[in-house]
């Protein structure tokens, strides 16, 4: 795997607000990067830095081993984007706008190349029509189209469903699944939904107030073995002993107020019939995965929350 | 115009009771009858405080008896009213004006015989005139107007190839003008920054004198010039 | 550069805004010029009494070079709100439509863009000023024709008219234009730099207008202070300089000099002055843009 981009100790201050705090992470060519966190959690910051449209007040950011501060342009040039909205020049055609970013990112795209884009987008029939007659989805597909005019090799959407109907929504997703596989292009993708980098990302980062909570590979982090049941019972304590004289005794965790066992996913049906097996009264389970438990915790209690320990 | 008109009145009448200098009167004007019209061109150069403009090249008509045009040859001509009195020719008798001989006076040089005249009517603008004559050429060098609202008009000749006719070389009118104002709000002025250390015209009179100098480069006399000439577009 | 410049302007083309300023421009000239053509009565107010001196040949005193001085003296007052509805818009206007943010992910320096900007800006005021020689100058002088020009201008408190000959008018009206050029880029630098900062084009295009009605009131109080110490520094004294162009020197005899100007060290030290104020607003704009998070 080919280290991208190496990101170390970036953080940025705005006046007294720290926006962003000693943020470390990678990006390997090839991964669909998932940037996850809930709104204000600082993904756009971040992802601006990257972009060089905010200056980070500390920290350094490398592309192929390079600092992106002394080497001018190289990653912007190699980087398509979409930040927050697809906002595009309103009262230009859709081709005008495809056309002047396309000189921007340095490179001369024909006509043939434009209408290419504008067909792959589904707004061929529409190149001459101005943005702002354009519906959400339509700008978002021109967005995109701009995005990867100059062939980039790495993508970064920030928030890129925001504002889509579902529909749009499962597009953008099958979008970006083919820019990695078919296009090999790297991606990197924030959202504020765990479902969405899930179904998208092979690796991924949590960020919350600014600070990295993990980063890793997204099956594991997901993985299906490491889920945590937690079980209810009209008698905690009996059916405590009979757990731990089971089969399933390696599998508790014990916290003392509840009973709870780290298993796979797929065990839960086979210790559901020795639960009833072994006569415990099953009051509930509850099958937490215990990525999304915490990042459900971070959604719901905003106040303080441990760092997460895998 | 009317104040120039009134000069030429009196320069061209009542030279009755000073035998001597009616005579001398008569010689000049004598000269000048010769002359029936004339075109000249000449240069004229004005000099007022507050005009600055260009030297003009300018064509001068006469036709008798007392039809005078002064017409810029091309841009924008400033003509003081009173030149059109440039010409003393219709010298003719009257006996409204009282000529007094006022002795000699020297003017560059030349001794010159001073004649005023004053006018019967009291109660006009003119309070008197006064005119200088070469003797010796029997020309008119200076002619002086006072009058009682507008100050002092002078005429000043100078003669040379066509003295015969009793035309000026050159002539220098002097006159007073009324200081120009701007009215207020029409311009917005660029300051120069400038301007505060320039001196300021010391003597407001001074702004109020004008000169116009004309220098005749050629007459042509009596080929006859059209009337239509005359008439103010 | 070149293609960066093209784009700029292809931009500024496609905004209704740009046309504004034209139309506006010909409305206040068709306007004039229709008025002078009707009833020549303005010249009777110039000429006062002057009229009880001399005979002028008023025909002539109205043409087209004096029509383009009358225009310019009343119209370019106010081709700085004009400038800066354009060059107010150039940073602003992009953050407030969203596409900053996506201007700036292209491999172009900063410097770059914001200097292309600042390019566009002056092309656009040199096409207001060519497009108002066209009318105010070229087209008077269709309708009214050329004679000698007189300019009407008060000098210590005394008026004056200055008359320069009409194969003397052309040279000073070319260099008059390209000092309103100059005058005016300052103008756009000013509305460049507030634009920097702001997140609305509404914003810098009024502060810039506010900011020059303020410095002009400033220029025209007239006390010795402030004449001495704050005047000198201020850009808008130097905005209407232009005219120093037609105040032709004159000899000892009140004759004026072809071909001359009266003070030429004083033209020469406003133009200092407004590129100085040039140099600092542009250099400004592209310290604080480069410094700048884009947040928008």
């Amino acid at each position: 795997m080919n280290l991208m981009l190496k990101v170390t100790n970036l953080s940025k201050k705005f006046k007294d607000t720290n926006a962003v705090t000693n943020l470390s992470f990678t990006v390997n060519q090839g991964d669909v990067y998932g940037f996850l966190g809930q709104n204000g959690a600082g993904k756009s910051t971040t992802l601006r830095m990257l972009l060089k449209l905010i200056t980070p007040t500390n920290g350094t950011i490398e592309y192929f081993e390079k600092n992106i501060d002394h080497d001018k342009n190289e990653m912007l040039r190699q980087t398509g984007a979409i930040i927050e909205r697809p906002d595009l020049y309103k009262y230009l055609s859709a081709y005008d706008n495809l056309r002047i970013f396309a000189k921007m990112s340095g490179i001369k795209a024909s006509r043939t190349v434009i209408m290419q884009q504008l067909e792959t987008a589904g707004l061929a029939d529409r190149y001459q029509s101005k943005v702002k007659t354009f519906s959400q989805g339509m700008k978002q597909r021109l967005g995109i189209a701009i995005a990867l005019i100059h062939e980039p090799k790495l993508v970064i959407l920030d928030e890129p469903t925001n504002g889509l109907d579902p529909q749009g929504i499962a597009d953008m997703r099958n979008m970006i699944l083919r820019l990695s596989k078919e296009m090999g292009k790297t991606v990197i993708v924030s959202s504020h939904l765990l479902n969405e980098i899930e179904v998208v990302a092979n690796r991924m980062i949590i960020i919350h107030k600014g600070k990295k909570v993990v980063e890793g590979n997204v099956k594991e982090l997901l993985d299906p073995a490491n889920t945590l049941l937690q079980i209810e019972t009209t008698n905690d304590a009996d059916a405590l002993y009979k757990l731990e004289q089971s089969k399933w005794a390696n599998f508790l965790e014990n916290n003392g107020r509840y009973i709870r066992l780290r298993l796979n996913k797929n065990d839960i049906p086979s210790l559901a019939s020795s639960l009833s097996n072994m006569d415990i009264g099953v009051l509930a389970l509850q099958p937490r995965h215990s990525l999304e438990d915490y990042f459900l915790s971070l959604t719901n209690n905003d106040t303080h929350v441990e760092p997460f320990t895998n | 115009m009317k104040k120039l008109l009134i000069v030429c009145l009196l320069l061209s009448t009542g030279f009755v009771q000073a035998q001597d200098i009616n005579t001398l009167l008569n010689k000049a004007k004598a000269k000048i009858e010769t002359v029936n019209d004339y075109e000249a061109s000449a240069v004229m150069k004005t000099n007022v405080a507050f005009l600055k403009v260009p030297i003009a090249k300018v064509k001068i008509y006469f036709k008798k008896p007392n039809k005078l045009k002064l017409k810029s040859e091309r841009g924008i001509s400033f003509i003081p009213k009173g030149a059109v009195s440039l010409n003393l020719n219709n010298l003719t008798g009257s006996d409204k004006f009282k000529v007094i001989d006022a002795g000699t006076d020297n003017i560059k040089g030349i001794v010159v015989r001073v004649a005023t005249l004053l006018p019967a009517d009291k109660t006009g603008d003119v309070i008197l005139s006064t005119v200088y004559i070469d003797e010796a050429r029997s020309l008119i060098l200076k002619a002086e107007t006072t009058t009682r609202d507008n100050g002092t008009y002078a005429l000043e000749m100078t003669y040379g190839t066509y003295a015969a006719f009793g035309l000026p070389d050159k002539l220098i009118f002097s006159f007073n003008a009324k200081d120009y104002k701007l009215p207020k709000g029409v311009t917005f002025d660029f300051d120069d920054g400038a301007a505060p250390n320039m001196p300021k015209e010391k003597d407001p009179e001074k702004r109020k004198k004008g000169k116009a100098e004309l220098v005749f480069k050629s007459y042509t006399i009596n080929k006859g010039v059209d009337d239509t000439i005359f008439l103010n577009k | 550069m070149w293609s960066l410049l093209q784009i700029e302007l292809y931009k500024i083309s496609k905004r209704p805004r740009t046309y504004i300023a034209f139309i506006a421009i010909a409305g206040i000239v068709l306007i004039i010029q229709a008025a002078f053509k009707a009833d020549p009565g303005y010249l009777n107010i110039l000429l006062q009494n002057v009229d009880d001196t001399f005979a002028v040949d008023k025909g002539n005193v109205i043409n087209g070079y004096f029509m383009c001085y009358m225009i310019l003296n009343t119209l370019l007052i106010q081709v700085p709100i004009l400038v800066a509805l354009v060059a107010g818009d150039a940073i602003s206007g992009e953050a407030n439509m969203g596409t900053l943010r996506l201007l700036l992910t292209k491999p172009i320096s900063r410097q770059k863009i914001i200097g292309v900007k600042f390019l566009a800006s002056i092309i656009y005021t040199v096409a207001l000023l060519v497009f108002m020689a066209l009318l105010a100058l070229f087209l008077s002088m269709i309708i009214f024709g050329t004679n000698d020009l007189l300019v009407f201008r008060s000098k210590n408190g005394e008026s004056e008219i200055l008359q320069i000959t009409q194969d003397d008018v052309m040279w000073r009206y070319l260099a008059a234009f390209v000092y309103a050029a100059i005058a005016l880029t300052v103008i756009a630098a000013l509305a460049l730099l507030l634009s920097v900062f702001a997140e609305n084009s509404i914003g810098p295009i009024v502060a810039t207008v506010c900011i020059v009605i303020v410095c002009t009131i400033i220029s025209n109080l007239n006390v010795p202070i402030i004449d001495r110490t704050i005047k000198p520094w201020l850009f808008t004294s130097y905005l209407v300089g232009w005219k120093g162009f037609f105040y032709i020197a004159y000899d000892a005899e009140n004759v004026p000099i072809k071909g001359s100007m009266e003070n030429w060290a004083s033209i020469r030290n406003s133009l200092f002055i407004l590129f100085a104020h040039i140099g600092v607003f542009f250099g400004a704009a592209v310290f604080f843009f480069k410094k700048k998070d884009i947040l928008s």
